[in-house]
């Protein structure tokens, strides 16, 4: 397990150095002088513009660049924003933010996708499974804007039992339902691959021969379906967690959540390249990370792939 | 266990029938089945896939698949009816009553649980894991007849080969001291000689334990070597009942005779009529059609970081195959046999050595040459389920080798094609249909049509029947013999299966770790048998010394 965890983190650093790269050179590569829209295309004294683009590093050859920008990232030195804001506090407001709302998403998806598609698996064909195929459906096939608003203006307004927006604080509580909101699609998806999953596993040999050792069905089911079937959906779940990290456009529009969606979204539209460079640089490191987490729990589900 | 003066049966099945509902209406699988084990007896269903001897026997057990139930009749276990029992009734059966010993080593231990767990949970759910959890693990699995039993423990199921796999297995359906076991077939997918030392083990440890055996086999040779009496079934109907010698020496029933003249294990050597045929070829073509001379084959490991380990799969093999005859490659698994099969069909670049077919060179021919080749050399394949394209109707899988290699038009192909299924007793009609509609002997005939389309003049046949069942395989390998005459095909047949070799082949070259340690005429193997390998591969061979 150990040289298998080695070899995994090992891998990351290529991984990363690529992502990096080719955010960094996206955005190197964009036309326009960012000092003229750092100015707001007011004219500029080129004694100033000199020392601006001496600031920013502009006028180094790209790899130098390229080189400031990982080490400030791995330093967490991330600059400031054209409006004077340092860029490591907005993300330092925003992350956890983003961090509350995507594991109370991850969690609301993980616990009902995997309890909900077990039942529906073991009880295939009844009428429990269809009603759940035909609203997992339903909810894969509805944009999440509307899915949004509908429970926002249902919940939120008329119901009252949430508030319909997030305060600044974005407690836990609150960030409640927009989690479900957010967590409704993969709840779908989790939902599928569990009960197809177990749908797949429950007719093994070895769940027969379980049986066969006198077992009880409830300890068939936990132990030897349910562990065998995780393995695909665990895989899902930590490829969503980094997404979910990226913070969620829409869902953080919709109730008003300053979340690092909500900063990346302005960020973009005002055209602040650092601040754009440095997030999601910053996304780039958690979203590997999650992998990591992922092949780790892959290989603790399946002792096949630490020997492989 | 208590025993009363006269003894009472152990399990008594009485006018069982077997109902499974489908799609297309409901399936009587087992009908007016009546047999009885007493206690401490071996009893033996033997019937070919179908039949409904699995069937049967997982009833016993309330393992019936979810769409099948027990529509009449009685299975008594010690004078309780369970054909009806609950599955909490079952759930306090099962292990410590009556366990089961599953066919297919591979597929019945789950992958992500150490062995030792896997046992471990079978002694607690029974309430026998004791003060010393691990210590009675350990001790039922030395039982079973693993080596360094601690150790293993540890281990998952994919450290462990196929033998020990089904000893672990075996350990677990013992470890509760059941007192009636259900083998269901528990070493068909062994090699031989294993499937030898599992069974002996097998019958100690039940004959120690004083534990009845219900044996589901395919194999009348076997099931008479291992069972008191024999239950034979055929389409869900117990067609004959009795001691087992008895019937094995004097079938009272059309099925069993046909099944005691088909099983590989009990017939004579290839028919004289074939004879006849190798003696018509002239001196002047008895060169050899193929030659192979010092093959080797080595293949990188990955042990990961890098590190790579060679592996030599076959290690400086030279045969030769005389036109129109038979030569098997006999070993068991990982002895490299199928390695030289793809090696000789060009799907497989060798190491060293060379190939020569009919004068030339196999290895470094040029794309035309390898073209022209293919069409000489064909392969038929061990799995009829994964070798036909189940996208393709019958008709396109064997009009497409004609239609790659440009032969005839869109009508001379269709008779063609009529005329092939005809050759291998198939109805043209078939060629409408589509492989997942045909039974696995049909579509081995498929594969053979298929094989001969371009009219080649070798045929590799990998384990071609070894997916088969007795009687189904009796007929391909009849028909292939068939062929042989007809058309003086040249067979190249790799098989795991000794008994097989003396139905089909003129010489035989028997392999182990790579090499071969034994070649000779099917006689001469068979009669004289020289290396010790080959001596225990022979003896292994279910049933053979019962006739």
């Amino acid at each position: 397990m150990l040289s298998f965890t080695l070899k995994r983190i090992s891998q990351l650093f290529p991984v990363f150095i690529g992502a990096t790269l080719l955010v960094y050179f996206l955005v190197f590569a964009t036309p326009g002088d960012p000092i003229a829209a750092l100015s707001g295309g007011k004219p500029m004294s080129d004694a100033t513009k000199a020392a601006l683009t001496a600031q920013y590093n502009l006028d180094k050859p790209f790899w130098v660049q390229y080189g400031l920008y990982l080490k400030n990232l791995v330093t967490l030195d991330l600059g400031t924003s054209f409006s004077g804001q340092e860029v490591k506090e907005m993300l330092a407001r925003a992350f956890p933010v983003t961090a509350r709302l995507a594991i109370l998403a991850l969690v609301i998806e993980a616990v009902f996708g995997i309890i909900l598609g077990v039942i529906a698996g073991m009880r295939k064909g009844k009428l429990f499974d269809s009603t759940v195929l035909v609203a997992s459906l339903l909810v894969i096939a509805v944009p999440t804007f509307v899915l949004g608003f509908l429970l926002q203006y249902v919940v939120g307004v008329k119901l009252e039992w949430a508030k319909p927006t997030v305060s600044g604080a974005a407690t836990w509580g609150e960030l409640i339902l927009p989690a479900l909101v957010l967590g409704l699609v993969s709840l779908a998806y989790v939902l599928r691959l569990t009960r197809t999953s177990v749908i797949e596993n429950k007719t093994a040999d070895y769940v027969r021969t379980a049986t066969a050792k006198g077992l009880s069905r409830n300890r068939v089911v936990t132990v030897h379906i349910l562990r065998n079937s995780l393995i695909p959906v665990v895989t899902y779940l930590g490829a969503d967690l980094g997404a979910l990290m990226g913070g969620a456009i829409v869902t953080e529009g919709i109730f008003n959540v300053p979340g690092v969606g909500h900063l990346l979204y302005q960020a973009i539209q005002k055209g602040e390249t650092p601040t754009v460079v440095a997030v999601v640089g910053v996304l780039v490191i958690v979203f590997v990370l999650a992998n990591l987490i992922v092949d780790m729990l892959y290989a603790l589900l399946d002792p096949r792939i630490r020997y492989a | 266990m208590t025993q009363s003066a006269t003894p009472k049966p152990l399990l008594e099945v009485k006018d069982l029938a077997i109902t499974f509902s489908t799609p297309d209406g409901p399936v009587h699988a087992v009908r007016d089945a009546n047999f009885t084990v007493m206690p401490g007896e071996t009893v033996a269903i033997v019937g070919e896939s179908g039949s409904g001897k699995s069937t049967s026997a997982l009833a016993a057990i309330g393992l019936l698949a979810g769409n099948g139930k027990v529509s009449s009749g009685q299975i008594l276990f010690d004078g309780e009816d369970i054909a009806q029992a609950s599955e909490k009734r079952f759930v306090e059966l099962r292990g410590n009553h009556i366990g089961m010993v599953p066919q297919d080593p591979m597929s019945n231990l789950n992958p992500v649980w150490k062995i030792g767990f896997q046992v471990k949970e079978t002694l607690k759910a029974n309430g026998l894991a004791g003060d010393n959890p691990n210590k009675r693990v350990a001790q039922v699995l030395a039982d079973a007849g693993l080596p360094d039993p601690e150790t293993r423990a540890g281990q998952y199921p994919h450290e462990f080969s196929g033998g020990m796999r089904q000893r672990a297995l075996i350990a677990i359906g013992l470890a509760c001291r059941p007192r009636l076991l259900i083998a269901d077939e528990p070493t068909s997918a062994l090699d031989v000689t294993v499937q030898q030392q599992i069974l002996d083990h097998l019958d100690t440890m039940t004959s120690e334990l004083g534990t009845a055996v219900l044996l589901i086999t395919h194999d009348l040779g076997l099931a008479a070597e291992r069972a008191e009496k024999v239950v034979v079934m055929y389409k869900g109907r117990v067609v004959e009942y009795g001691p087992a010698l008895e019937i094995l020496r004097n079938p009272q029933h059309p099925y069993t005779q046909r099944l005691i003249n088909s099983a590989p294990s009990l017939s004579a050597q290839r028919g004289d009529k074939h004879e006849a045929i190798v003696d018509e070829i002239e001196p002047g073509k008895a060169e050899p059609l193929l030659k192979v001379s010092n093959l080797t084959k080595v293949f990188d490991i990955r042990k990961g970081f890098g590190k790579k380990e060679k592996f030599t799969a076959v290690d400086n093999v030279s045969f030769e195959i005389p036109r129109g005859t038979t030569t098997a490659v006999v070993g068991e698994s990982g002895s490299g046999k199928s390695t030289i099969a793809q090696m000789v069909l060009n799907l497989l670049d060798k190491t060293e050595g060379e190939i020569i077919f009919d004068g030339e060179q196999i290895g470094n021919l040029s794309e035309k040459h390898l073209f022209k080749y293919r069409r000489r050399v064909q392969p038929i394949f061990q799995d009829p389920y994964g070798s036909l394209d189940p996208m393709y109707s019958i008709f396109r899988t064997i009009e497409e080798p004609l239609r790659i290699h440009g032969i005839g038009n869109a009508a001379s192909r269709e008779k063609k094609v009529k005329e092939l299924l005809e050759q291998v007793s198939m109805p043209a009609s078939t060629m409408h249909r589509f492989p997942n509609e045909l039974s696995g002997g049909q579509r081995q005939r498929i594969a053979i049509a298929r094989a001969l389309a371009l009219q080649p003049e070798m045929i590799v046949c990998d384990e071609a029947v070894s997916a088969l069942d007795v009687l189904v395989q009796a007929q391909v390998l009849e028909l292939l013999d068939e062929l042989q005459r007809e058309m003086g095909l040249t067979y190249l047949f790799i098989t795991h299966d000794l008994a097989v070799v003396r139905q089909i082949a003129d010489n035989v070259c028997v392999m182990e770790h790579g090499k071969i340690v034994e070649q000779g005429t099917t006689d001469e193997i068979f009669d004289t048998p020289k290396s010790a390998y080959t001596r225990n591969l022979l003896a292994a061979i279910p049933g053979a010394s019962l006739i």
